[in-house]
Formats: C-alpha cells, structure tokens, sequence
C-alpha cells in the first residue's frame, strides 16, 4: 500500500504565553511540533504499513523550518517526506491549503503511485478548523470517513475498508471503497516513538522540498492569499465585561469565606438558590 | 480590500440554517443558530430558511415545523431513501444542489461532527470561504457577514470576511448562542426540492450504528450547573474537590484544557473553545486563569464564580463575582457550606 500522512507544524501551545501588558501571544522562542492531532493519524498508517506491506509517504505544507517536523515523522516511521515550501502559499485559508496539498498528492502520485489512503489530522490546534482534510478529499475525490476511532478491516486487494466512526451520540459502522481520506480521533492509539535505526536514517534522510513550481501546481492564482476567500479583516482584544467581579473580602477561615461567598451569590442571583436546590436533590 | 460582488453571485440571497437531525430528533445546535439566523435575516431584509435533509416522514415534515416556531420562513425540504442517515457523499452532493438551485448569501452549520464533516465538503465544492467556530456573527455596513472567532493560542480574536464568493459559510459549536424563544403556531412555507441522488453510485455504506450508552455521555454542555478545575488545583488528586463539590450541587465537572492533556480528566470533560461551549444557571471555576480560549467557553453563563489566588487573573475581567483564595482550601468549605444549605433540612430550616 502507498499511504500518505498529512502533517502541520505548529507552534506548542503549552509553551505559549501571554505578555500580560499587551495580551498578545509571545511567540518568540516557541518551540514547534507536529500537530498532536497528525500523530495518531501518522501511527494508524505505519501499522497498516506493518500489516499490510508498502511505504508511508509524509507532506507538509509550511515555511522551510517545517522540514524539522518532518524529520521526526520519518524518526518514528515513516519512509518518505516531502516538504511543499513556497512564499506564493503565504496567506492561505482552508480552501487554498486544500488545493496546494491537493496537487502536491497529484505529483507524488506521479512520481510513487496514488495513494490508497490518505490520512489527515482531526483538526490542528493553531487554526482549529478541521477543514483541510475533507477539502483535500473532495479535491481528490477521495472517499471521505472523519472521526475515526478505530479502522476495523482494510483489504488493499478487494479495495475495501471498514471503519468505526464517532458521530453525534453514537458510533457509525461504515465501510467503504479505497482511496479515502481519514482522519483519526485522538486517543485511537497509542503513538509509537520511533525505533532507533529510524531515528538514525532520519537524520540522514533526504527531505524532497518542492516549490509550487517543482510541485506541478497548475493555477498560483489558488494559492496563498490570492487564492482564498476569506479574508482577516480585523483582530481585536474580546471586551471586557463593563462592571468587573465583585469580589468576596477573604475573612479568616474557608468556612467564613464559603459563607460569605455563597451569601453573596444568593444576593445577587436569587433565583439561584431554588435552582440549586433542586438540582442538589437530583431533579 | 473589498471589492465588487461579481456578478453572479448577486442572485444570492437569505440566510440558511442547516438542521441537524439525528435519528428523528433535531440537534439543539439548530435551533440555536436559526436565532442568530433570524437576527441577520432581519438586519438584511431577508428571508430566514431552514434546510431539512432526510428521509421521507414524519420526522422531516415536523422537523420543518419545529423550525417555523424557531422562527424560520420557510423550510427547504430535502427528502430521499438515501439521506436516512447522515453519510458525506450523499449529503454534500444533496447540499451542494440545492445551494446551486436557490443561492443563499448566508449558510450556517454547526460545528458538530456531522456539520464539520459537511461544511468541508460542501465549501470546497462550491469553492466558496468557510469560517470555523465563530463566537459571533453579524452583518456590517454594506451587508457582508462578519464572522468572529478565537484567534490562535493568543487572547484575541478575529473577524473574517468571505467578501467576493457566496455564500458566506460559517460553523458555530453548540451552545455558543442562545436558544431563542420558541413561537408555538408560527408558521412558514415548506419548499420540496428533489435531489438528484443515485445509490448505486454511493460508495459509502453503513453497517450498523451503535448508539453511545447513556451512562457514557456528559451532558456537560447542556448543564445548569457546571464545577470546573484548573491547573491551579496542582494534582489530579485536589481534583476530587471539584467533583465532591459538584456532586453536592448536582451540577456536571469539567475543566481546563490543560487537565485533559495531564489525563486528570477525559476530552469529553474540556471545557472551552476547542471543548465543550457551556452556557449553565451557575459556573464555578476554581484555580482557572481565564484565557480566551476557556472565556469564549464560558461566556455564555448567567453566573460566573472564579475562586483564584491570583487578584489580576484574567478571569475576574468576566466573572460575576470571585474571591481571591487557595481554592485548594476554599472547595472543602464550599462544598460543607453548600451541602448544609441546600439539603431539605437545611432548607426547613430557613424557612422557618
Ligand atoms: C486564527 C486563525 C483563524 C483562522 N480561521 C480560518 C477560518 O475560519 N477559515 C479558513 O478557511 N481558514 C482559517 N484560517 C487559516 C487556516 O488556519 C490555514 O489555512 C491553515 O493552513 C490550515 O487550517 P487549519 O490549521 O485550521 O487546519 P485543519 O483544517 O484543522 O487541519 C486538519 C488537518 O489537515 C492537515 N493540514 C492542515 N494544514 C496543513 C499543512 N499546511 N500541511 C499539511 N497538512 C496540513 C493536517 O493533517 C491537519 O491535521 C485561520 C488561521 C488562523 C491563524
Ligand atoms: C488552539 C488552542 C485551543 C485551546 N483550547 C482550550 C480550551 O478549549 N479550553 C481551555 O481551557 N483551554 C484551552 N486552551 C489553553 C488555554 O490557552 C490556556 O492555556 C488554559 O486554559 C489554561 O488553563 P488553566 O487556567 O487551568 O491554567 P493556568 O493558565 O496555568 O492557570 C492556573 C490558574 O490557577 C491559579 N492558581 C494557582 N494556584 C491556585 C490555588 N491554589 N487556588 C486557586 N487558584 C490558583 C493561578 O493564579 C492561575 O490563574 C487552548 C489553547 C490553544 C492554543
């Protein structure tokens, strides 16, 4: 099988503060790493790899610096990484990130074999849209199976596959045909760390970096800024709340300060006090 | 950086609002969104419809009058065997025709599993801008959709314009907006459309669906009464104090999303923007800063506590009321205080 893993790098979010004058982010010195959610989907495709023979394909779309996330993504497994680098696809939204990944897959088809299953990640924790993958199954006309928690049956040969799918309030049994594109849900599996003879041939390993020229992508006008229609018109602090909290006098012991703190809340909302009741006897 | 509407997109016009239906029952996300639907619809001069996909019944004809009473004109009445459960293929195809057919300017979807799966889809085929998660939605000076949002890992937000393609496509998560008032005997038109679906040519099949068992689902997002922890409870252990006090108030447990990634809580229990959106009678938060991404969470709550040792935490900027303390010592109290108050007895007492 020829399996190909989207990936993203982003910026660590558990290492991210706030400069608490501004209230903007700080991103100097913010270490990056693949998109968490890209890890379970990246695991998923080596162990059908190991069942079922073949090579795992990873891309990125991103600034060169992304090569690095790459490189770990060989480290755990995979055979082949391909970074897609251009300024022409700065400023893309969701329906131009789609497109560029879309025919980069085009080229990598061409040059190692369509892929038979294309995973994406559930959703990024920078942008947080969950919108590349199915845009990029769509362009592809790939069959499309989100949320999955759990491929049940893949038969490369009878071009099949079975899958459990979390949807709202239950999980759907869905079997369809090869190509699809899937994204895993976190937690499906348990992410491997990599053998060391793979780390070893990734620190090594060639990263094929492609232009959109080198990527054979057909209109620029679909790349970048240019080619998407959203646009950021206007980043703002929320406002805050006019009045601030009242705030509780702490007193001398807890019990003291729970009963003022909840005498206070009575004050205020005096409603509240039926509406707890009841919910504490268990309506 | 606006330009020209071209000028086949001018014939788009009214806001739509995709109804969520799981097996019979509309998802109450729709219903929240034809509220926020009704506002743009009236600041626009247009008309509000609700889009109902399924098969034919019963369970599509009253869907379309329960979104008459939520305040939509008219239903778009999308019926076929094939649409019985929700499946990608047929569904986006189903959409993506009658959005053709009838031109909306604004498409609203939730973001659940289904409307995220569908949006995608439906936004790429069109080739049209599709914004995530909105928190708010508005319509500015010359009529575009204004759409806002969290912006990523900092405490901002933005707002995004799909200016020259229609229509505008936007997801919102459930409980970011409020349910509107329901209108008993309202009524509206009903509009059949046919797709031009074929099964055979649907690749896709569903064996079997296996409902979630009751006991496993957190009705967190549809609580009255919410207790959350954050990382100022220091250990998965202090964490017991939020559920103790919950327990005594009835009330669901959730917390911060850093909680989640320690493992002191499951996913299901996050609360925020990548979370779940609560909008319960009371929220209490103990040792959570308050960062936007928990905030836009949050918001929605008639009554917010914050208990946090930290006077400048950004969470006493939105909170109701707060105290500056060691929640770690404070919850123990709380909850004996509370459980005193609240308990028939107590209750006899007071009245007495
Ligand atoms: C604050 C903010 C808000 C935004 N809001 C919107 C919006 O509402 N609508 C919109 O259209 N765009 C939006 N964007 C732009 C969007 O984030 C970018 O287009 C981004 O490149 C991809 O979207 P995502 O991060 O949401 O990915 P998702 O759609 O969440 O990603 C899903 C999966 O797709 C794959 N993938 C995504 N990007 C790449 C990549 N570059 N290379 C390889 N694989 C990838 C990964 O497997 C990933 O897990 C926003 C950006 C920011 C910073
Ligand atoms: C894309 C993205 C999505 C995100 N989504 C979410 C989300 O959905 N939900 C979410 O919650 N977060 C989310 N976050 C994370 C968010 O930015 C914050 O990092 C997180 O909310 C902080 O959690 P916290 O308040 O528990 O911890 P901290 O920010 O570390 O705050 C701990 C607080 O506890 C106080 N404290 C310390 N000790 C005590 C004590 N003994 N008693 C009382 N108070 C004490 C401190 O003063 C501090 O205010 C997201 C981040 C990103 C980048």
């Amino acid at each position: 099988m020829h399996i190909l893993v989207c990936i993203k790098q982003v910026p660590d979010s558990a290492q991210i503060r706030i400069n608490p004058v501004t209230q903007t982010i700080m991103r100097q010195g913010v270490p990056t790493i693949i998109n968490p959610y890209d890890l379970f989907s990246l695991e998923e495709a080596l162990r059908l790899r190991e069942k079922h023979g073949g090579e795992v394909t990873v891309l990125t779309m991103g600034p060169p610096m992304a090569s690095e996330s790459l490189r770990k993504a060989l480290a755990i497994g995979a055979d082949r990484a391909v970074l897609l680098t251009d300024r022409l696809f700065a400023g893309s939204d969701t329906l131009a990130t789609s497109y560029a990944l879309a025919q980069t897959i085009g080229k990598i088809s061409d040059m190692f074999g369509a892929p038979d299953i294309v995973f994406a990640g559930k959703q990024t924790i920078d942008g947080d849209t969950a919108q590349v993958g199915p845009g990029i199954a769509k362009r592809l006309s790939l069959l499309q199976l989100t949320y999955v928690a759990r491929i049940s049956e893949c038969d490369p040969d009878r071009r099949e596959v079975v899958v459990e799918r979390r949807s709202e309030g239950g999980v759907q049994l869905l079997k369809t045909r090869l190509p699809c594109l899937i994204t895993m849900l976190e937690g499906s599996n348990e992410v491997r760390r990599g053998a060391m003879k793979d780390a070893l041939r990734a620190a090594r390993a060639e990263i094929i970096t492609w232009s959109a020229k080198d990527a054979g992508i057909e209109d620029p006008t679909k790349c970048g800024l240019k080619g998407s229609p959203t646009v950021v018109k206007k980043v703002f602090a929320p406002p805050p709340r006019s009045e601030r909290a009242i705030l509780v006098k702490p007193g001398d012991s807890a019990s003291q300060d729970a009963e003022s703190l909840i005498k206070t809340l009575f004050e205020r909302q005096p409603a509240l006090e039926q509406d707890l009741a009841k919910s504490a006897a268990g309506y | 950086m606006k330009k020209e509407l071209p000028e086949h997109f001018r014939g788009y016009k009214h806001v739509w609002v995709f109804i969520e239906i799981e097996r019979g029952a509309v998802h109450p996300v729709s219903f929240e969104l034809l509220g926020e639907g009704r506002k743009l619809a009236d600041k626009l001069g247009v008309e509000l419809a609700s889009v109902i996909v399924g098969a034919p019944g019963g369970a599509t004809r009253q869907a379309a009058q329960e979104t008459f009473a939520y305040g939509a004109d008219l239903a778009y009445l999308v019926e076929d065997e094939i649409l019985s459960d929700y499946r990608n293929e047929p569904y986006s195809q189903a959409m993506t025709q009658l959005v053709n057919a009838h031109k909306p300017e604004i498409l609203l979807l939730g973001a659940t599993t289904l409307g995220r799966d569908l949006a995608g889809s439906v936004a790429t085929t069109l080739l049209t801008g599709l914004t995530a998660d909105c928190t708010e939605l508005a319509v500015d000076a010359d009529g575009s959709l204004a759409a806002t949002r969290p912006t990523f890992g900092g405490s901002l937000l933005c707002t995004i314009y799909t200016l020259n393609y229609r229509p505008q496509m936007a997801t919102v998560r459930p409980r970011v907006m409020a349910m509107p008032e329901r209108l008993e005997g309202r009524q509206g038109r009903i509009i059949e459309f046919k797709p031009d679906l074929d099964e055979d040519k649907i690749l896709t099949k569903i064996l079997k669906f296996i409902p979630d068992r009751d006991s496993a689902k957190s009705n967190l997002a549809y609580a009255d009464i919410v207790v959350a922890g954050g990382l100022g409870l220091q250990s998965a252990e202090n964490f017991q104090l939020v559920r103790n006090l919950a327990s005594v108030l009835g009330a669901e447990f959730g917390g911060s999303r850093p909680l989640v990634q320690k493992g002191w809580i499951g996913s299901d229990r996050q609360i925020g923007q990548t979370g779940k959106t609560i909008r319960p009678k009371l929220y209490i938060a103990a040792g959570i800063s308050g960062a936007i991404q928990h905030r836009v969470g949050v918001e929605g709550a008639d009554c917010i506590v914050a208990i946090n040792t930290d006077k400048d935490a950004p969470i006493f900027g939105f909170a109701h009321l707060g105290i500056v303390t060691d929640a770690i010592r404070l919850l123990p109290a709380l909850t004996e205080a509370f459980r005193k108050r609240l308990s028939p007895h107590g209750r006899d007492r007071l009245a007495g």
